[in-house]
């Protein structure tokens, strides 16, 4: 790895002016992705990214610089730069007078790994080979991928006048296995993926991933579900209850309760590019986001969840929180900086430790990390019985939502009517639409832990400049009342 | 950057063994980057940084890594030689690969746009100044941008152009707001100051009661932003020859001849019309241009190098996703004063938000309106429109429902600032369509 801590960190001290606050955040970064296409093994990519970002502050002007020149001359220059845009900021800031008040964080995080990732990249061809041949069912089987990333991250971020020792140390180990299949026949294509197509199931851990997540015997699970579903009969439209699996449920937290309840977007950072929020201010306490049954936590500390820490990129601790407790809504996803700016109009509002920059080139902004649907009482069973006319749906395919997360559209990969509390037969292209505040309102049944997954997404965009970060989301099925479904074009 | 990149790839090009042969593929910027809210600065910063691309090949094996750059040859002729090293270890347990495609004539090219860019200083005061008394929101990317590409076959190719884009939306109310963007390559305080005039007279536009619509179809109008939104779509899978042999791609019954657009559309990739470099991944040298729909009709597709050696075709230029870097096209004959007496009445929509497919086999696509959209009534415009949902598909949209397209279209440059600034852009005209399918 590029950089010591301790060297760094003492050169950092060393060069860093008399300011109101001045901190270096340090990343460096090992990503190795692996995947086997149609039997044949794709080209190894690797990545070795590394730098650092100072940040200063001036009065109420804040300005930042990255550079991965991690030398004296390098670090000189990100200080200098950063200081010299907080000086154009001051005055003209959205601090308006009052200068964030930072930590300054002092701990060590590391993911909880149980067994290395030890495989070679022959290895990793091999198993994803074994997966790969396992999909050649058919020849209506057109395209199909195997995929097995792994990203080991370690991260420091201390302030210029901590003591010598005070720093946030963070150490961080993903693996996210991947596979999916491409059925086709007489003019129709079906796509049916194992853990979703953009890697869906994404996890802090070693080789455990791998094993605990079923990815071995996926490929020809997927192949013969992708030939079900070019089988099936289009999902039919109408009014009907949903039951959504975990794997929809995650896309569902992230559009319509994780970006909304960003403060960022609530105080208008993010009008310009990724949108703003029908929630407001005061509805924090008052606003009934969803039926009694909705309780969501912000959860940085589940052991393997994709986004779990310990500071976040402004050095504030995070702890577990109810954000929507009872379906009564509490409070924002919203870090230390936003959460000052915010007070001004509503001097009581709590936020979360929350605020994450993608990577050492990036400014940290307000992210929804760890964001969790908790577990109620019904089972999949007691869920399924409950439904007279309703489509049971896996899989998220397609995501579309408004600028202030409103009307919502979105569709899965695998659909299965559900009749007179039984299931009946599998449909293709399921889709469905509604308001987020209406449709979090109709959650008729929440399923008990037996039914959770852990989920996640290594790309959950917004920023300007642009950021993708890695979010985690763990929920159980749950069941929706009266939502408006509809299929495909034919 | 030039200089530190050409030395880097002599010296690890000295340091191969037997019939090795080295690809190097650099990416770096130098960005200043100001993000603005409520008119005044949220976040500026600089990002000064260097990526090398190696792909080190013996016969048909290869491996790759991606560095980061200190950007100081003493520092990064150590890194690379390391990294080098390291692919050559692991080479051999790597099975040969196929499909492996690069060039081996040793071209070289050039090109250097340079521009005169906004200092830190005036980055900030001119935009903050201009936009006194407004809600403006948004970012100023600015600074030079470079790609280049080397191999140990003699091949030297350097893309460096000096550009910014203010990116930004002045703000009514609520989630009414104007969208601008400029781009260029020369800042100019009184043109600034001009489209942030300009900008500040529609938004009495937006001053009136928004009108909110019943599902239905309407008539409608999409700005060049807005059908630059639809058809990047296209560049989703669309376009690429992989995805079109895997029948993946949006507009597959276009492809397959089972369906055609209207007569006026015509997509192309034109390189010369972009910011793109002019070379591939692999060496390769792009066409000016490659027609991918001619006449409504599918022409070719985005072929890149690995494609064409599995399909047994030749390449294109396309990077890996197969998409289009400069996208053009075609112009149509509706002058842009005449499209709101030509829409009649119907709906102006400036933007286009958050597309996805509903149904991809079936070219359908769903999104929102947002920003300036407007209810127009007898050729004039009668009120702001709350943001609708939209679902309808490509063949519909760009097929039996497009009467028109304006007679000059837009030149766009890509907002997008995912890892690094992008240098895709885009050659769009406004479309009139007969009818677009709102849902919610």
């Amino acid at each position: 790895m590029p950089f010591d801590p301790d060297s760094l960190a003492q050169r950092f001290r060393r060069l860093a002016p008399a300011a109101d606050y001045c901190s270096l955040r340090a990343v460096e970064e090992r990503s190795d992705s692996v995947s086997v296409r149609q039997d044949t093994a794709e080209p190894v990519r690797s990545s070795i990214d590394h730098g650092a970002m100072v940040t200063v502050i001036d009065g109420d002007g804040m300005g930042y610089a990255a550079t991965s020149d991690l030398s004296d001359e390098g670090l000189r220059w990100a200080i200098a730069r950063a200081a010299e845009w907080a000086r154009l900021a001051r005055g003209r800031s959205v601090f308006a007078g009052e200068a964030p008040r930072l930590p300054r964080p002092h701990g060590r995080y590391a993911s909880p790994v149980v067994r290395p990732m030890e495989w070679s990249k022959a290895d990793r061809i091999d198993v994803l080979m074994r997966e790969s041949q396992a999909c050649r069912l058919s020849d209506r089987i057109v395209d199909w991928q195997a995929s097995l990333w792994t990203i080991s991250s370690r991260q420091m971020l201390i302030t210029a006048d901590g003591p010598a020792d005070d720093a946030a140390l963070q150490e961080f180990q993903y693996t996210i296995p991947s596979l999916h299949v491409v059925a086709h026949a007489e003019g129709v294509t079906q796509t049916r993926s194992w853990g979703g197509r953009y890697n869906g199931y994404c996890q802090q851990g070693g080789l455990e991933v791998v094993e605990r997540s079923g990815f071995v015997g996926s490929g020809r699970v997927t192949a013969e579900e992708a030939l079900q579903l070019l089988a099936a009969p289009n999902c039919p439209g109408g009014r009907m209850d949903v039951v959504l699996m975990p794997d929809q449920m995650m896309l569902q937290i992230h559009e319509s309760i994780g970006h909304p309840l960003e403060l960022d977007r609530i105080l208008g950072d993010e009008r310009n590019y990724a949108g703003t929020s029908f929630v407001t201010m005061d509805m924090f306490g008052t606003f009934q986001y969803g039926s009694p049954l909705l309780n969501v936590t912000y959860d940085p500390t589940r052991g393997n969840e994709f986004a779990s820490f310990a500071f976040d990129d402004e050095g504030t601790s995070a702890q577990r929180t109810f954000l929507i407790r009872d379906g009564l809504l509490l409070r924002p996803l919203g870090g230390t900086s936003s959460l000052q700016r915010a007070r001004r109009t509503a001097p009581t509002l709590s936020g979360v430790a929350t605020t994450r920059a993608c990577a050492w080139n990036r400014p940290p902004i307000d992210r929804m990390s760890n964001l969790n649907v908790e577990p109620g009482a019904s089972s999949l069973d007691e869920m399924i019985a409950a439904t007279e006319l309703g489509v049971l749906m896996k899989t998220n395919r397609s995501w579309s939502i408004d600028d202030s997360r409103n009307k919502f559209q979105f569709g899965c990969e695998w659909g299965r009517m559900i009749r007179g509390g039984q299931l009946a037969e599998v449909v293709r292209d399921p889709n469905y639409r509604g308001v987020s505040r209406d449709f979090w309102r109709s959650l008729a049944m929440v399923g008990t832990p037996e039914t959770v997954e852990v989920m996640g997404t290594p790309y959950c965009g917004k920023g300007e400049p642009n950021q993708a970060v890695r979010v985690g989301h763990a929920s159980p099925a749950c069941r929706f009342s009266g939502v408006d479904v509809f299929g495909a074009e034919q | 950057m030039k200089e530190l990149f050409f030395t880097l790839a002599d010296h690890a090009c000295a340091g191969l063994e037997g019939n090795e042969v080295l690809l190097l593929n650099f990416s770096g910027e130098v960005t200043d980057f100001v993000r603005f809210n409520h008119g005044q600065v949220r976040q500026p910063m600089t990002v000064r940084q260097a990526q090398l691309g190696l792909t080190l090949i013996d016969g048909m094996r290869r491996n790759e890594i991606t560095l980061s750059l200190a950007g100081t040859p003493l520092q990064d002729r150590g890194t690379v030689a390391a990294a080098v090293q390291s692919l050559r270890a692991d080479l051999a347990q790597l099975p040969e690969d196929p499909y492996l495609l690069y060039s081996t004539e040793a071209t070289r090219s050039e090109r250097i746009d340079a521009g005169a860019l906004p200092s830190a200083a005036s980055a900030i005061e001119d935009v903050v100044e201009a936009a006194r008394g407004t809600d403006l929101v948004g970012l100023l990317s600015s600074g030079p941008i470079m790609r280049g590409f080397a191999s140990s076959v003699g091949a030297r190719h350097w893309h460096a152009v000096d550009a910014f884009l203010l990116d930004w939306s002045l703000y009514h109310s609520g989630d009414k707001a104007v969208k601008c963007a400029w781009s260029g390559s020369t800042w100019d305080r009184a043109e600034l100051d001009r489209r942030i005039g300009e900008a500040r007279q529609q938004l009495a536009h937006l001053a009136t009661p928004p009108r909110t619509l019943e599902p239905g179809e309407y008539r409608a109008y999409l700005a060049p932003a807005a059908l630059d939104e639809l058809l990047w779509m296209l560049n989703w899978g669309g376009v690429s020859e992989k995805a079109q042999r895997t029948k993946q791609s949006c507009i597959q019954k276009l492809v397959e001849g089972h369906t055609a657009f209207s007569p006026l559309v015509g997509i192309a990739e034109d390189i010369a019309d972009g910011l793109a470099p002019a070379f591939d991944e692999a060496g390769f040298t792009k066409p000016a241009r490659v027609d991918l729909v001619l006449d409504g009709r599918h022409h070719g597709s985005m072929v890149s190098p690995r494609t064409g050696a599995e399909y047994g075709i030749a390449s294109n230029g396309a990077g890996e996703d197969e998409g289009m870097a400069a996208m053009a096209v075609g112009a149509g004959a509706l002058r842009d004063e005449d499209v709101l007496e030509a829409l009649g009445t119907g709906l102006y929509v400036g933007n286009l938000h958050y597309l996805n497919f509903s149904d991809r086999a079936g070219g359908r696509v769903t999104g929102m309106t947002r920003f300036a959209t407007f209810w127009v009534e007898g050729g004039r415009i009668a009120a702001p429109v709350n943001v609708m949902r939209w679902d309808d598909t490509l063949y519909r949209m760009l097929g039996d429902s497009l009467e028109a397209l304006t007679d000059r279209p837009q030149w766009i440059l890509d907002n997008r600032t995912y890892g690094q600034r992008s240098v895709q852009t885009s050659r769009v005209p406004g479309a009139l369509l007969g009818k677009m399918a709102f849902t919610l």
